[in-house]
């Protein structure tokens, strides 16, 4: 019932996302989207991964969103004719956009038809890794490594978000 | 837990330290400082490469999810000769177009250190997050020339697309994940083999969204949209770093993947790995054929040479894993040399890289028509070069296990190739049409990399047994 | 899914007052326009031009290194929690962890990414002032 609450509410904002014409109302409604998706983790026992999805993608990347919304600051009239004129809009593209999703829906719903008998798979043979402190020592032990790769990804971004995003010297 | 061994990673740690160490220059530098920032860099690869070779034959691991067999040291070595050759034909062409130098060499190195991961690893999360590593790296290093339209628009098509090969990656990822329980390539080989789950959908979806993520960054056939553009638009020196540093690691992760842990399911994969590699043999050559730029021409070239690595690893035996190896080799050389001869002609305003401005070349700079010439005839497979014997030795892996299709349309698309890379040799040669804007001299560094470059190819081509017996050492360890 | 009560309840009574306000004020609140209470608020002064101007693109660096950095620490809380459980071990893997991003914080610094100010000039001569007063002049900002 929850679930249905939950996936109700990151599946409707989604949508808004997609169908709003102000770009500002667009991010808002991905926000309400990401509160659905953090509910969805909570019913999966994942506390940790919940509140991260409220903190990073809610609080940072929203940020981040409004912007470059603010930034590039395309008026609405010209955003939709801007939306009008794309080639992505031509029906061609559209329609064989359209068959490569279904086709992708079609395949997961043929893949989830044929493994029903198959049982919980992960389930079976680990505990869920629920509180966050058990969260922490499996990330410390067993994933300590890509731990320590994470930090050199991050300093790459930064780096680059410096130089592509920094006022030219000169 | 940390009294791990340390062993497996000492390469990584040396490319990675002297990532930081330029980084940390850079911070500190003065205004107009100067700085020797590429001999730092250097330093690093040549100690990375040293380390890999004490490595050799030792099979170190460390923390379960990284390894050094001989396998991941070939690559590593492949690599670090790739970072140092672009290392050196950069020593001319940051300065003169502007591209902040510590910056470019710190996130260069830093890209290094994934593909070296992508190699090592033997975790699918690890390569996810080697592949990630690369991948940013190498969308900086497109888009570094920001006043350059063309170069952002590149960064910006390549980011985006590449995000979602990632995404595709990492679901395929979660597939297998969700079937077998963990993302270790042992254990998901183990699983599978046990279980015999070859028919298993989920298992089957998995893998296919993997092909889908390793055929991104091979840029093979249905998924090589995103090279072109990206080649072209990125910096001449940036492009030879990404055909040949990218290509390398994703093949080495691709081959290590599908060839241990997807091993007992090649019935299943192999035929679209077969669709795949004739499509991109086929495509990238065709295609190559009407171009006009040369960078967009040695893209199709690259996207052509893709296909060429994949017959090897649809031919799954010993011959087609060695081959690989060996055609990494040679590939990168003559590649990076050919990318790196681009790269000194242009000029800052313009790259140059259209296929009339090498009209004449022979008269105005015969030193590099002539590197230029060796480098063309590897890439289209001449004897006496790297290229013949890479392409004979893969195409005899495919015949050896059957795939006489494969092998004959791979030798038809070379033998087409052939005439767009002639084409530029005529052109080199035989026109006498000099207007393009003159470059500046030549740096010492750069023509040393230049010459390093076709000694390489030479040497692969005329003396080969060396390298191939190297190869085939390298793969007797693992699969 | 224990403790999890709480929360929702939090929730639901966060969005509940701000419903229950402005439904409360909708019906109980006099009203009677005049155009100075219709404009929008902005602190006291007349609102002058589109609410939504260019922003510079410095806010969006700064937004994407808040971002880096708000990643790095989300890791901090699990490892918070199982600290006393790793010892050592840990501590040494955060200290990596935090030293490789260390390194990136200073080249930020260093480059001048967190100056807001106007842009120092190191060449700037300040014009001659009477007096024997010798003004000494800091350094501050970077040298971009």
């Amino acid at each position: 019932m929850l679930f249905y609450a939950f996936a109700g509410a990151a599946v409707i904002g989604s949508l808004l996302v997609v169908t709003q014409k102000n770009p500002v109302y667009s991010v808002l409604a991905l926000i309400a989207s990401f509160f659905g998706l953090s509910g969805l983790y909570v019913l999966l026992e994942a506390p940790f991964v919940a509140v991260v999805q409220i903190i990073i993608y809610a609080g940072a990347i929203m940020v981040l969103f409004l912007f470059v919304v603010m930034l590039l600051n395309v008026p609405r009239e010209d955003a939709a004719e801007w939306d009008r004129a794309h080639p992505l809009y031509r029906p061609m593209a559209v329609r064989i956009g359209g068959a490569l999703a279904l086709l992708l829906a079609l395949e997961l719903a043929w893949a989830l038809s044929r493994t029903a008998g198959l049982g919980g798979g992960v389930a079976d043979q680990h505990p869920a890794v629920s509180s966050v402190a058990e969260l922490g020592r499996v990330l410390f032990t067993d994933y300590m490594f890509a731990f320590e790769v994470t930090s050199i990804l991050i300093l790459i971004a930064m780096v680059g978000a410096v130089i592509l995003a920094k006022k030219k010297e000169e | 837990m940390i009294s791990s061994s340390f062993d497996a990673i000492i390469p990584m740690l040396c490319v990675a330290l002297a990532g930081l160490v330029v980084l940390l220059a850079e911070a500190f530098r003065g205004r107009d400082e100067k700085m020797p920032i590429g001999g730092l860099a250097i330093i690093g690869l040549v100690g990375a490469g040293a380390a890999s070779i004490l490595l050799w034959n030792r099979n170190a691991t460390s923390f379960g999810v990284v390894t050094a067999d001989n396998f991941s040291l070939f690559v590593n070595l492949v690599l670090i000769g790739v970072g140092i050759l672009t290392v050196m034909f950069s020593s001319q062409t940051i300065e003169r177009d502007g591209i902040p130098a510590g910056e470019y060499y710190a996130v260069m190195l830093f890209g290094i250190v994934g593909m070296m991961l992508m190699g090592q690893a033997t975790d699918l999360l690890v390569i996810f997050l080697a592949l990630e590593t690369m991948s940013l790296a190498v969308y900086v290093l497109t888009g570094i020339r920001r006043e350059q339209q063309q170069s952002t628009e590149a960064a910006f098509k390549y980011f985006l697309l590449g995000a979602f090969a990632s995404s595709f990656f990492l679901y395929g990822v979660a597939f297998l994940y969700g079937v077998t329980g963990s993302t270790s390539l042992d254990r998901i080989g183990t699983v599978i083999a046990a279980q015999s789950m070859s028919g298993n959908p989920m298992i089957l979806l998995g893998v296919g969204l993997l092909i889908v993520g390793f055929a991104f960054k091979v840029a093979a056939v249905p998924f090589h949209m995103w090279s072109p553009d990206a080649y072209e638009g990125a910096p001449a020196v940036v492009t030879g770093f990404m055909s040949t540093g990218v290509k390398a690691a994703a093949v080495a992760a691709f081959v290590r993947v599908f060839l241990s842990s997807l091993e007992p399911m090649i019935t299943d994969w192999a035929p679209v790995l077969w669709l795949i590699a004739a499509a991109t043999m086929v495509l990238g050559t065709v295609v190559g054929v009407a171009q006009t730029s040369l960078k967009r021409m040695l893209a199709y070239s690259s996207i052509a040479h893709g296909g060429y690595l994949l017959a090897g690893l649809v031919a799954g035996n010993d011959v087609g894993k060695a081959a690989i190896l060996f055609y990494l080799a040679a590939y990168a050389l003559t590649n990076l040399g050919a990318f790196g001869v681009i790269a000194l002609l242009g000029t800052r305003e313009r790259a140059n890289d259209d296929l009339r401005d090498y009209a004449g070349l022979f008269k105005s700079h015969p030193a590099l028509a002539v590197l230029m010439t060796f480098f063309l005839l590897s890439l289209g497979g001449f004897p006496p070069t790297a290229g013949f014997i890479a392409k004979w030795y893969v195409f005899s892996a495919a015949i050896g296990s059957g795939y006489y299709g494969l092998a004959i349309i791979g030798v038809l698309s070379s033998v087409v190739s052939v005439f767009f890379y002639l084409r530029i040799v005529v052109m080199m040669f035989m026109t006498d049409r000099d207007a393009r804007p003159v470059p500046a001299p030549i740096t010492t560094v750069a023509y040393a990399g230049l010459v390093l470059s076709l000694a390489g190819v030479l040497y692969l081509g005329v003396l080969p047994t060396a390298v191939i017996d190297f190869a085939q050492a390298s793969i007797s360890t693992i699969f | 899914m224990d403790g999890w009560g709480g929360i929702l309840l939090l929730a639901v009574i966060g969005v509940g007052f701000g419903i229950v306000s402005v439904v409360l004020s909708y019906f109980l609140g006099p009203r009677n326009p005049t155009p100075e209470k219709l404009a929008a608020y902005e602190c006291g002064m007349p609102p002058v031009g589109d609410a939504r101007e260019r922003q510079s693109v410095k806010f969006y660096l700064i937004a994407m290194i808040f971002l880096l950095f708000d990643i790095e620490v989300a890791f901090l809380y699990p490892w918070a929690l199982a600290m006393r459980q790793l010892s050592w071990p840990g501590l040494i893997q955060i200290t990596v962890f935090f030293s490789i991003l260390v390194v990136g914080y200073i080249y930020i610094w260093r480059k001048g990414v967190l100056d807001w100010g106007p842009e120092y000039d190191p060449d700037y001569k300040r014009p001659p002032k009477p007096g024997p007063a010798v003004v000494k002049r800091y350094r501050y900002g970077t040298r971009n």
